[in-house]
């Protein structure tokens, strides 16, 4: 499945890009797995996830758990907790 | 009943005119608005950048208005929120609730703050006077401050 992946500030500076294209495997079904499946491609990745916990993500623009499935997604954000106001 | 996402400034004596232009049906008008401090953990700033998720930002905002539209008799709601680099002094968030009556307005207000500080994904990057910059925490205390309000 094909899917854009989005990242904004500090995990977008760790990754060291903004947006990306990716074809993901079935195996993949979680924003966890995600998560997972991202580390697993490179040290940069692994340094933006290496507290999963303060990740934060969304599905589609809104906001969503880790454990949520991916489904028919066609757009997934990851960053910080947001900061705004 | 507007959302704006814009980089300009606003007026908020101009917004305020705006929302209540022709109408006799609003008793009260609680307007906040949020502004760039020129310090943080005693370093000078020099610059704030604010980065968001264009799309989302709007649909989020639009959904914390509507909720607090849910929740309390208001006549009028307006919420600009600025992106890009601003400077100490700079206005960055504007809330305005207008009411038949004060408590509303006054609540509404504060929930439309804590809960866009909760969900309107924006991120905060602070420039120091030595130039370094640094993302802006977020705050436990944000996530308490929706907490008081509840499930919707």
């Amino acid at each position: 499945m094909t899917i854009n992946l989005l990242y904004f500030a500090w995990v977008r500076e760790k990754i060291g890009k903004s947006t990306e294209t990716v074809d993901l495997p079935s195996s993949v079904r979680t924003i966890a797995d995600l998560v997972q499946w991202l580390v697993a491609r490179g040290p940069e990745y692994a340094d933006a996830f290496a507290r999963p916990e303060v990740v934060r993500a969304a599905i589609d623009r809104a906001h969503v758990k880790t454990s949520a499935e991916i489904g028919a997604a066609r757009e997934i954000a990851f960053f910080p907790p947001v900061t705004g106001g | 009943m507007s959302v704006s996402v814009q980089s300009e400034d606003f007026d908020l004596t101009a917004e305020v005119r705006r929302l209540t232009a022709g109408r006799v049906d609003i008793g009260a008008i609680v307007t906040f608005t949020g502004t760039v401090r020129g310090e943080a953990k005693g370093q000078t700033i020099t610059s704030m950048t604010l980065e968001h998720y264009p799309g989302m930002t709007e649909s989020e905002l639009a959904r914390v208005e509507a909720e607090a539209l849910a929740r309390w008799p208001l006549q009028a709601t307006r919420i600009i929120h600025r992106y890009g680099e601003l400077r100490p002094g700079d206005n960055i968030v504007l809330v305005i609730a207008a009411s038949a009556h004060r408590q509303a307005a006054f609540e509404a207000a504060a929930f439309l703050m804590d809960y866009l500080k909760s969900r309107a994904p924006f991120w905060k990057k602070e420039t120091t006077a030595a130039g370094k910059g640094d993302w802006v925490d977020a705050r436990e205390g944000d996530d308490r401050a929706v907490e008081r309000w509840g499930k919707g």
